[in-house]
């Protein structure tokens, strides 16, 4: 009888302990291409659906079948959604990986796991459940073949039990998640109710951990980064995209190709974009250029990898001065890398991606709400600034589940920059394509196809004058590049500008981007709660950096500068933007381990170079 | 044509059928050296749009880099150029065809340019069928960087310098024909009329039209043992027909035997003729083509002529079902879908 196996051990759980409510993170360890991403979302679900905030991380191998993958679900009050560091409720699933996960474990945990495993001889500072899975998918699920994938959906009725889940939430999250598919849906459900009745029967309920309702996720939304980020780009009225498929990218593409079948097919019937699979990255930013060139609105996704491989094209494109949006959903290099983990690796390769001078806007989203907003952005400034835009996401946000407000539809009217038209050209005779008419750096272009006879101009990466027109002239290269800079320069003013939050009277400044947000946030609370540190803290958003950028660290005595990668990359672009006398203000909290970025993390680095 | 000639009482210079001279299809002034192959296919690119009525400002000129590469420079000034990155060409006309459907792409390259280095975005163009003429200025050298050998240099040719080629060639027509390109051909820069002919085919066909065109190289690839000199390509030229063209907008009735003259016709209602020099040549069969080319190979013959054609087939436009018209100035309210999609979309995800 399984409940013999939970028999108090040491110290863990035992009656008059406090009560631990909507604040957790739970560990499923399982085998990938087992089924588990199912069960995973409806658990998410339900906790939402109860009304706590909650966030979903998958950390998975780059495999399709046959090796361990875990998924962690926090489940927060507060509304802390980045990882938390420490486990609390392991549902360890996998015989491969059960034993160390259980081993890692920090005291007082709980491990809900499969009977034959017999983890509760590992360690007598734990809160074991064993639960007779093959037993349970048995009885509810005749059909053989398809046990290895329901039983899955067992423990989420245990948990349910364990954590007081409502059931009926369970069962709305299963509808949802099989949708039409009402035979696996009734299928699934029964393995959930055969868990939590199990459980309820055999199970007694020792953890502090519970789950109760709360109304912090009412008309909230769950998503991932890149599906936001496909729906964004969708709105940004984008035409064309090319792609080579690249882990962590491909999903921002096919989720892409889902919405723009359905939403973009214009009054005849046909598509009102192109989405064309290229041959590798190499085609892909090609065609995003031959497009943004011929005057589409032009895309491609990618990851390191891809980025490499897109290097001179960039230049080209820098050069040529032609408008196109990159996403680089950033894994972990260098080289191959771990192609399914995290990390903020390519900042300063990007900003600098190509050969001679070269240097390219970069756009930091946090959340899948950026991912959506800094798309018609991305676009609007690659076609005002007649260049690449790079939106720097990562796997952990575009791959993760993330809830948020729903996403406000764009208020900003598409700007398609300075393009000169037939009329134009009429009124004016002519242009000179690079020529600096407003003193912004910026030229005015034709697009292929304007019936004029001075409409033309010649495209070309090898040197050239305003005209366009092939030159080796010291003074035409030396002030074309001149005019680069200052169209770089301008940028400034119009980049999203950076998220700045006050603490109280704070001697020391925090810089973060992208997804390292969500640990800074609640690492900020932990440093005031636990050492009273106050801290100011600045989110950068895009490079290159706003004026606020200098004027923060001015502001502050130190400053540290938060990078999910191993060389402090984008404290070393401030570096090199700032002050020689300021520069020495950065310090860095590099943090490179393919996992999210945990609050405690940087607490602990804060606190040892603060000296407590 | 000449590229000057005036009418004699013509009321003005002669014009082509949207009201354009010959002078509204020049070029820049070409900075390759005097004899060069290339200034010849340029010449003929001119004659063929001014004599297609091409509007300049529809055609596009993406090309690679090299001396082929170079020359969209100069010819038809009044179109858009876009001289890219080396060997990737291909992905920068795609990129702007599928912006914009309306434009006539002729995209240029050369040996280097495409058999080397472009090989990979060389075999997908052709696979996609995109409606784009890509020609390869072909001269077996690498001129730019001085002479060296390119993938389509023959076997057993030789530099300058006394080095010989002991690799196979690349036969870009081959591998057009079989990846999938749908009007192929090759021909000789020195050969007016068939040039002309297949460059006027291919402004009318509607699918990927690879063209390769030997172009010798009298700087670094026209002496003794080289395959690519004027001298070889005239003794050894092999033509496969007489490549004629009848224009659809020009109601000329001409009379052909049937059994000695095959006719296409393309897309647009023109019509290629070509006349067999080859009694059983069927330039629809891909098998046959591809084994003449290798025969052609075997023998050391350079073998010209269009080698492929089928007109009926979909391009990548229509099989992508894109819009009518041009994708880059759709208006917002095609391209920005409705609060109202938003919403729902916000209401599925919650």
């Amino acid at each position: 009888m399984a409940t013999t196996d939970v028999t108090p051990r040491g110290s863990a759980g035992g009656v008059g302990q406090k009560r631990i409510v909507n604040d957790m993170s739970i560990q499923v360890a399982t085998v990938n291409g087992s089924g588990s991403q199912s069960s995973n979302t409806v658990l998410l679900r339900s906790i939402f659906q109860m009304g706590v905030p909650v966030s979903g991380k998958n950390m998975f191998p780059s495999n399709i079948a046959g090796l361990p993958t875990w998924y962690t679900i926090r489940a927060n009050k507060h509304g802390y959604i980045g990882r938390k560091k420490e486990i609390d409720f392991l549902v360890a699933m996998n015989p491969e990986t059960a034993q160390e996960d259980t081993m890692s474990l920090a005291a007082g945990a709980s491990v809900l796991y499969d009977e034959p495993l017999a983890l509760h001889k590992l360690r007598d500072d734990l809160i074991f459940y064993a639960v007779p899975y093959d037993k349970l998918v048995a009885a509810v699920c005749p059909e053989a073949k398809l046990r290895k994938l329901v039983k899955n959906m067992v423990y989420v009725g245990v948990v349910a039990s364990l954590l007081t889940i409502d059931m009926a939430e369970v069962e709305k999250a299963i509808r949802k998640q099989f949708a039409k598919k009402v035979k696996a849906a009734n299928l699934n459900l029964a393995a959930a109710q055969a868990g939590f009745d199990y459980a309820k029967a055999n199970l007694q309920k020792r953890g502090a951990f519970y789950i109760e309702r709360m109304n912090a996720t009412a008309g909230k939304i769950i998503i991932d980064g890149n599906s936001a980020a496909a729906l964004g780009c969708m709105f940004a009225g984008c035409t064309v995209v090319t792609w080579y498929p690249i882990t962590p990218s491909s999903s921002l593409v096919e989720t892409m190709i889902e919405y723009m079948k359905e939403y973009r097919i214009g009054p005849d019937g046909k598509a009102t974009f192109a989405i064309v699979q290229a041959e590798d990255e190499l085609a892909a930013i090609g065609m995003v250029i031959g497009a943004g060139w011929a005057g589409a609105r032009s895309m491609t996704a990618t990851a390191g990898p891809g980025i490499s491989l897109m290097s001179e094209f960039a230049g080209l494109a820098y050069y040529v001065e032609v408008p196109g949006v990159i996403w680089d959903i950033q894994r972990v290099g260098p080289s191959t890398g771990l192609p399914t983990r995290t990390s903020q690796g390519d900042i300063l390769s990007t900003a600098f991606l190509s050969h001679g001078d070269t240097k390219h806007i970069m756009l930091f989203p946090c959340s899948v709400t950026e991912c959506f907003s800094m798309a018609p952005e991305a676009f609007n400034l690659a076609e005002q600034f007649q260049t690449l835009v790079f939106v720097m996401s990562d796997l952990d946000l575009g791959m993760n589940n993330w809830m948020s407000d729903p996403f406000e539809y764009p208020t900003t009217p598409i700007n398609r920059g300075k393009v000169l038209g037939k009329e134009d050209l009429d009124r004016l005779g002519g242009f000179a394509r690079y020529k600096d008419v407003d003193g912004d750096g910026i030229g005015y272009r034709t697009l292929p196809g304007t019936i004029h006879p001075a409409a033309a101009y010649f495209a070309r990466g090898s040197g050239h004058n305003e005209r366009a027109q092939y030159s080796e002239r010291a003074d035409d290269f030396e002030n074309n590049m001149e005019r680069l800079n200052r169209k770089f320069e301008t940028a400034r003013s119009f980049v999203p500008r950076p998220e700045i939050t006050k603490g109280n009277n704070a001697k020391i400044g925090i810089i973060g981007y992208g997804t390292s947000h969500w640990g800074i946030t609640e690492s900020r609370d932990q440093l005031r709660d636990e050492y009273t540190i106050e801290t100011d803290y600045l989110r950068l958003r895009a490079y290159p950096f706003t004026r606020e950028v200098h004027e923060f660290i001015e502001q502050h005595d130190r400053i540290y500068v938060v990078d999910q990668n191993r060389d402090a990359q984008m404290l070393t672009l401030l570096r090199l933007d700032l002050k020689p006398e300021l520069t020495t203000r950065l310090r860095s909290i590099a943090h490179i381990t393919g996992l999210p970025l945990d609050a405690r993390s940087i607490t602990d680095e804060l606190t040892s170079m603060e000296g407590k | 044509m000449s590229t000057t000639t005036v009418e004699p009482g013509a009321a003005g210079p002669k014009t082509n059928r949207i009201g354009l001279t010959v002078m509204d299809y020049k070029g820049g002034k070409t900075t390759l050296c005097a004899g060069c192959g290339h200034n010849a296919i340029s010449e003929r690119i001119i004659e063929a749009m001014y004599e297609m009525g091409v509007q300049p400002e529809l055609l596009i000129k993406p090309s690679g880099i090299g001396c082929s590469s170079k020359t969209p420079a100069y010819f038809v000034s009044r179109s858009h150029s876009f001289n890219a990155v080396h060997g990737r060409m291909p992905s920068v006309a795609t990129g702007a065809m599928l912006a914009n459907r309306k434009l006539v792409c002729i995209g240029v390259s050369g040996d280097g340019d495409t058999a080397s280095i472009g090989i990979g975005q060389f075999v997908h163009l052709m696979r996609r069928n995109l409606p784009i003429i890509y020609i390869i200025e072909d001269n077996g050298v690498y001129g730019l960087t001085k002479g060296q050998f390119s993938a389509t240099a023959d076997l057993g040719s030789k530099l300058k310098t006394g080095v010989v080629n002991d690799l196979p060639p690349i036969d870009t027509c081959a591998l057009a024909i079989q990846l999938g390109a749908t009007l192929v051909g090759r021909s000789f820069s020195g050969d007016k009329r068939q040039l002309s002919a297949m460059l006027k085919a291919a402004i009318a066909h509607k699918g990927t039209v690879m063209l390769d065109v030997v172009s010798p190289c009298v700087t670094f690839n026209d002496h003794e043992g080289s395959t690519k000199s004027y001298k070889y390509v005239k003794e050894h030229e092999e033509t496969l027909q007489d490549v004629s063209f009848v224009p659809h907008f020009e109601d000329i009735a001409v009379e052909y035997d049937p059994g000695s003259t095959v006719e296409v016709t393309m897309h647009d209602g023109s019509r290629l003729h070509l006349r067999k020099l080859e009694e059983d040549y069927d330039p629809t069969d891909k098998i046959r083509a591809i084994t003449r080319l290798t025969e052609a190979h075997d023998k050391g013959e350079v073998l010209t002529g269009v080698f492929y054609v089928n007109p009926e087939a979909p391009n990548f436009l229509d099989m992508l079902n894109v819009v009518d018209q041009p994708l880059a100035t759709l208006p917002e309210s095609l391209t920005r879908p409705s609060k109202e999609v938003l919403d729902a979309v916000m209401e599925e995800l919650r």
